[in-house]
């Protein structure tokens, strides 16, 4: 039997991206341990229905914890108190009945807010089209074993593409920076005999577009691989870093 | 991709050559304020030894100028980009976060992390009075003069008694140099992951480093200003 639990909700309500927000109590008395997050704004959501009012905006997709749409701060940490958890996989059973959780959106200049709790991550995008593709041959499949790549490149590589976009790592960095992101996607394709074509001009363009999408220096907190729902270490930034110094110096 | 971007000045004002500007530039001071405070510390000798110590420095003339000059384009250029890279964060928020908390380790967000710009800008004001106060404080002429082996030098050892017997100073100094403790805390560390030095295999090392760094150094300040202050009642 599932535990009946008492939640006391503050959630950011904002009705367009020029319109003025502010916080609303809201409680939801049935929800449950087994319920998810998103699941608990969707039961606030019906009642909120039910009563004719505007339901809470929230961006969602796959609710599997994959696909990076989901992401608000929960009680002041993006993606809630459990790391390595998306919040569509955070579960009720790690907050208690009664509680009392402040719901906000990502903020950051460069993710304009849409409404209530969507913002708009589009400068994500615009890093990646700067540089985040590689250049391969088209036609036939390629031999799976054609290019040696080492175990150790392998895993490394994989551990940054793990990134899913969610934008937490903006959301929580005392300097709303984009560098972990922005590093991973470069750590990742410069890891890789396929991504080393376009190496030098990556770290560039990449690091260009992310300054020029106003995002804030990196000050080497580590707020982010402490959010981030992948776990994505803030080794990769030193490996963007080396990226860029070397095309510089190149 | 829309090409390489060449030019080497581009290069230094994007963010990573800020880091990398802030991360070298720091790791300079920080060996500055080390030879500093072990200078410091020949006033505990007693005797001579601070005086002749302070008039080795001087005696290196030009040497010590262009040591000088360097170290006050590390400031500037250490607190530019400090002050710099506070102004832009404030602009890349947007807006407020009615609860903002730290997830915890791995995070490495701490007060020290989050106070480098007060602490900073605290250390450029200090520097300044520091500099009036003792480098360009009486000197020869002021008759803070002393004869050691026969030569008549500068005596900085008594213009330091004499500052650091006033309560201000005494506790003014140590509340600054606590503030450069914290600098050093996250400072240390965050300027050999900006210069890239770091690894996951060192990282824990390293990080304790700058505790340590910050808390020899702190104590190393601190100790002398209190001795001199405290020795007075005696």
């Amino acid at each position: 039997m599932a535990k009946s639990m008492t939640i006391y909700l503050r959630v950011w309500r904002q009705a367009g991206p020029e319109a003025p927000g502010r916080l609303v109590d809201y409680t939801v008395a049935d929800a449950n341990e087994h319920m998810s997050f998103l699941e608990l704004l969707d039961v606030l959501n019906e009642q909120l229905i039910h009563r004719g009012e505007d339901p809470v905006e929230f961006d969602n997709d796959c609710r599997e914890g994959i696909c990076g749409s989901c992401g608000v701060m929960v009680g002041g940490i993006a993606h809630g108190p459990q790391q390595r958890t998306a919040v569509c996989q955070l579960h009720m059973r790690a907050f208690k009945d009664g509680d009392r959780i402040v719901v906000e959106p990502f903020r950051a200049k460069a993710f304009p807010i849409v409404k209530d709790l969507v913002v708009d991550r589009s400068a994500f995008d615009r890093i990646i089209a700067a540089g985040g593709y590689v250049s391969t041959t088209t036609g036939g499949a390629p031999d799976a074993n054609a290019l040696p790549v080492s175990k150790e490149a392998a895993d490394e590589a994989m551990d940054y593409a793990a990134c899913i976009g969610c934008g937490a790592c903006v959301a929580a960095c005392p300097n709303a920076s984009a560098s972990l992101f922005t590093a991973a996607k470069i750590a990742h394709l410069a890891l890789l005999p396929q991504g080393s074509i376009e190496a030098p001009q990556r770290a560039v363009a990449m690091v260009d577009q992310m300054t020029a999408e106003g995002f804030g220096d990196c000050s080497n907190h580590a707020e982010c691989e402490a959010v981030c729902p992948k776990g994505i270490s803030v080794h990769g930034i030193t490996r963007m870093r080396r990226e860029y110094i070397k095309a510089v110096l190149r | 991709m829309s090409g390489r971007n060449n030019s080497i000045w581009q290069a230094l004002v994007s963010p990573v050559g800020r880091k990398v500007l802030t991360g070298l530039t720091g790791l300079g001071l920080v060996l500055f304020v080390i030879v500093h405070m072990l200078g410091n510390l020949t006033y505990l000798q007693g005797g001579d030894a601070y005086n002749l110590y302070a008039h080795k420095l001087a005696s290196y003339g030009v040497l010590l100028y262009m040591l000088e000059i360097g170290l006050a384009a590390f400031f500037a250029v250490h607190a530019y980009i400090g002050i710099n890279i506070y102004l832009r964060k404030r602009r890349a928020r947007g807006g407020r976060y009615n609860t903002y908390k730290t997830a915890g380790k791995p995070s490495r967000q701490s007060w020290a992390s989050r106070t480098m710009i007060l602490s900073g800008v605290v250390l450029l004001v200090f520097l300044v009075l520091h500099l009036m106060h003792f480098k360009f404080g009486p000197g020869v002429a002021e008759g803070y003069v002393v004869a050691v082996d026969g030569a008549e030098i500068r005596d900085l050892r008594r213009l330091m008694t004499e500052k650091f017997q006033s309560p201000l100073y005494a506790f003014g100094y140590p509340a600054v140099i606590v503030l450069l403790g914290f600098h050093l805390r996250h400072g240390f560390w965050s300027a050999l992951q900006s210069l890239s030095f770091t690894s996951p295999r060192w990282n824990a090392v390293l990080y304790a480093l700058g505790a340590a760094i910050g808390l020899i150094v702190g104590t190393g300040f601190i100790i002398v200003p209190l001795w001199i202050y405290f020795s007075q009642f005696n």
